[in-house]
């Protein structure tokens, strides 16, 4: 079996299914928790207008801009880069595809007509450059801000690698780094993004999904309570 | 907890060596009781993770560590010191939610990749938890999480006091409360002194221990012992708006230590007392005094303490004359003034009564001039969540206070007001210290002086 056929195969299956079973323990372990009923009598009755804190929190107050924008505009521009990387770049789409096709038979243009939109490879690699420069420069950040610095734990720096790892190595297999030969290339992309993968649901990367959980569940609080979102 | 305090000076700690930019913080800590230190960690534990339900597991859950809550915080805002920073207050406790609690706790404790939480780090953390930190929520609205901080170092505070691990003014206050019935003295023998006093010294009707009354007036111990005129001021109000009230002397006093120190069992006695008495006289509402926690321990906290529904409304005294003035039953003269508004963390931030005062304020006709920020992200006082009962925190809190000192001056305002005698007292405590010529006034007291008196 060569690198390439083992990170094709038993690893990308593996690595999934940590993702998978990982995450959902996670998530279960935490949203399986008995929640109290709030019995004091609501100010709005009509929580649920609460979740809008879900989208509100996702750019600061004007008065806490000053003090945060480095690390919301950093924070978007890797963010987006990685996303928009990961989801349009053509070969993404492709493997995608196939994935889909071998698990459900068919992909999104079998099912909906539909052709998943793809991005031209000069953008991906000038947003894969973006989302790099602006991890390099929260790393920075991270070491040289004293909070940061001090609340800092080994799974912000290991998460930190992993998802740098993948855009570097998309890069370079990319760009066919040193005439390396491209299937090495790209075994090395696929078990980065699959180091990725199993440390996904242990560390911080999980804010994927409890981000909408926490802003939700104190949108909901704060709003029986008419208090300021 | 009970036994006590003794007072301890900082022990040299491996992991406490000098950072390479954080110097090494001096610290003194309280201890109450004599218990075996592993004892002492074992029950803050379990104390921590007692009502650890799902919203509190989320936000452990969630935090990325990107520090923007220091932004928020006054005590990081005035120091600039990185231990400041809010969710680095709660680090022993995500430390412990991690090994004991978390969906993946049997994989940290198996490789002791969280090692367990010890004496010395609680110890060290007393400060962090009781004197750095006002539980004014500010932190809860940069986070980019929506984490509410706040609430999770309230509940921190359950397990420091588990742990026989508070500081000792608010041990104390929160004992004599338990015990006496109020933290500074206002027994009700007291109370029912000074009420008889004030009646007779100002002319006011004050009714005590109507076996039946639509409204029960309650007030804080700030009120009774240091600001009797509010007292007065709530008299000479509900009877101008000809109201059926009372003063109880089995449940008056609103203050709840408990729940500043983190005292669950001493909140839920001091609790159920006022709910008791409103019961017993059948009370339609519950007016609460200008106290900022005293809103949050019964308006928002109260039923689940009594584990019901409340029989009644609950209102802060803001929230009661705005619904007056709205109904047009409260006739003002005309305060001829420029005001400004400090906004108590616990009833406008996090309690929600954010508009109320300000009616109250129109009613009166003043020029109302906002701080910045104002409402919702105005800055705390600094002597909230019982940090100006504490007075190893006086210096730090001093240097908070510039903050306020600022925001009101930079308004140009002729006179600030507030509703929260707590904030009163701290803003008295700041202008004697700082010789500032500014003092604060009670929404409450400028109201009674106002009342058109031919309407009553």
């Amino acid at each position: 079996m060569t690198l390439l056929e083992f990170a094709r195969g038993p690893a990308l299956q593996w690595s999934v299914t940590v993702f998978i079973v990982g995450a959902l323990w996670r998530l279960l372990g935490v949203f399986l928790l008995r929640s109290r009923k709030d019995l004091s009598e609501p100010r709005n009755r009509a929580a649920w207008k609460g979740l809008r804190l879900i989208a509100l929190r996702s750019w600061p107050r004007r008065e806490f801009l000053g003090g945060t924008a480095f690390g919301e505009v950093m924070g978007y521009a890797f963010h987006l880069g990685f996303l928009l990387t990961l989801f349009f770049y053509v070969p993404h789409v492709l493997f995608f595809a196939d994935v889909s096709r071998g698990l459900i038979g068919t992909d999104l243009q079998g099912l909906t007509g539909f052709a998943w939109p793809t991005l031209p490879n000069g953008v991906i690699t000038l947003l894969a450059g973006i989302s790099i420069a602006a991890l390099v420069a929260v790393l920075v950040h991270r070491i040289v801000n004293p909070i940061k610095r001090l609340i800092s734990n080994f799974d912000d720096y290991f998460s930190w690698f992993v998802t740098i790892a993948p855009l570097l190595t998309g890069l370079v297999a990319f760009a066919h780094f040193a005439g390396w030969p491209y299937e090495r290339l790209l075994a090395w992309h696929l078990l980065s993004v699959e180091l990725l993968l199993v440390w996904f649901p242990f560390g911080k990367l999980m804010h994927a999904f409890t981000i909408f959980a926490a802003r939700g569940a104190t949108g909901l609080i704060f709003e029986r309570r008419g208090a300021s979102l | 907890m009970t036994g006590p305090t003794t007072t301890r000076k900082p022990e040299p700690l491996d992991f406490d060596q000098p950072r390479v930019s954080i110097p090494k913080p001096e610290y003194r800590f309280d201890m109450q009781g004599e218990v075996p230190e592993a004892e002492r960690v074992e029950r803050a534990m379990k104390s921590f993770v007692k009502d650890f339900g799902r919203t509190a597991a989320i936000y452990m859950e969630s935090c990325i560590h990107c520090g923007m809550c220091a932004e928020a915080c006054h005590f990081y805002e005035v120091t600039q010191d990185p231990k400041y920073t809010p969710i680095w207050k709660l680090e022993p406790f995500k430390q412990a939610y991690k090994r004991e609690y978390g969906p993946f706790a049997l994989v940290y404790r198996a490789l002791n990749l969280k090692p367990k939480v010890t004496v010395e780090r609680l110890q060290q953390w007393q400060q962090l938890i009781y004197d750095s930190c006002t539980v004014c929520g500010r932190c809860s609205l940069i986070c980019p999480m929506g984490i509410d901080i706040a609430a999770l170092v309230s509940q921190a505070r359950h397990g420091m006091y588990a742990a026989g691990l508070i500081p000792h003014e608010l041990w104390a206050v929160t004992e004599r409360a338990r015990l006496e019935g109020s933290p500074l003295g206002a027994t009700p023998k007291v109370f029912k002194d000074r009420l008889e006093w004030l009646a007779d010294d100002h002319e006011v009707e004050i009714p005590v221990d109507k076996g039946n009354a639509d409204v029960l007036c309650t007030m804080s111990s700030i009120e009774i012992m240091k600001y009797p005129d509010s007292v007065v001021a709530t008299a000479r109000i509900m009877n101008h708006l000809g109201v059926d009230w009372t003063f109880r002397l089995d449940g008056y006093e609103a203050t709840n230590f408990g729940l500043l120190a983190g005292n669950s069992a001493a909140q839920k006695q001091l609790t159920r007392k006022l709910i008791e008495a409103a019961v017993s006289c059948g009370a339609k509402t519950v007016i609460l005094p200008e106290c900022g926690h005293a809103y949050t321990a019964l308006r928002w906290m109260g039923a689940n303490m009594y584990g019901e529904p409340l029989p009644f409304k609950v209102q802060h005294i803001a929230e009661f004359l705005a619904d007056q003035a709205r109904a047009g039953k409260l006739k003002l003269k005309k305060l001829d003034k420029s005001v400004t508004f400090h906004d108590p963390c616990q009833v406008v931030r996090r309690g929600g009564a954010i508009e109320a005062p300000r009616e109250v304020l129109k009613a009166l006709g003043v020029e109302l001039r906002e701080m910045y920020p104002t409402k919702g992200t105005n800055w705390c006082c600094g002597g909230g969540g019982g940090v100006v009962a504490n007075h190893r925190a006086d210096e730090l809190r001093y240097k908070t206070f510039k903050i306020k000192m600022e925001q009101i001056e930079d308004t140009g305002a002729e006179m600030p007001v507030t509703t929260c005698a707590n904030c009163r007292q701290t803003f008295d405590d700041g202008q004697a210290h700082f010789k500032w010529d500014v003092r604060m006034h009670s929404l409450l007291e400028l109201v009674a002086d106002h009342l058109v008196e031919d309407d009553a």
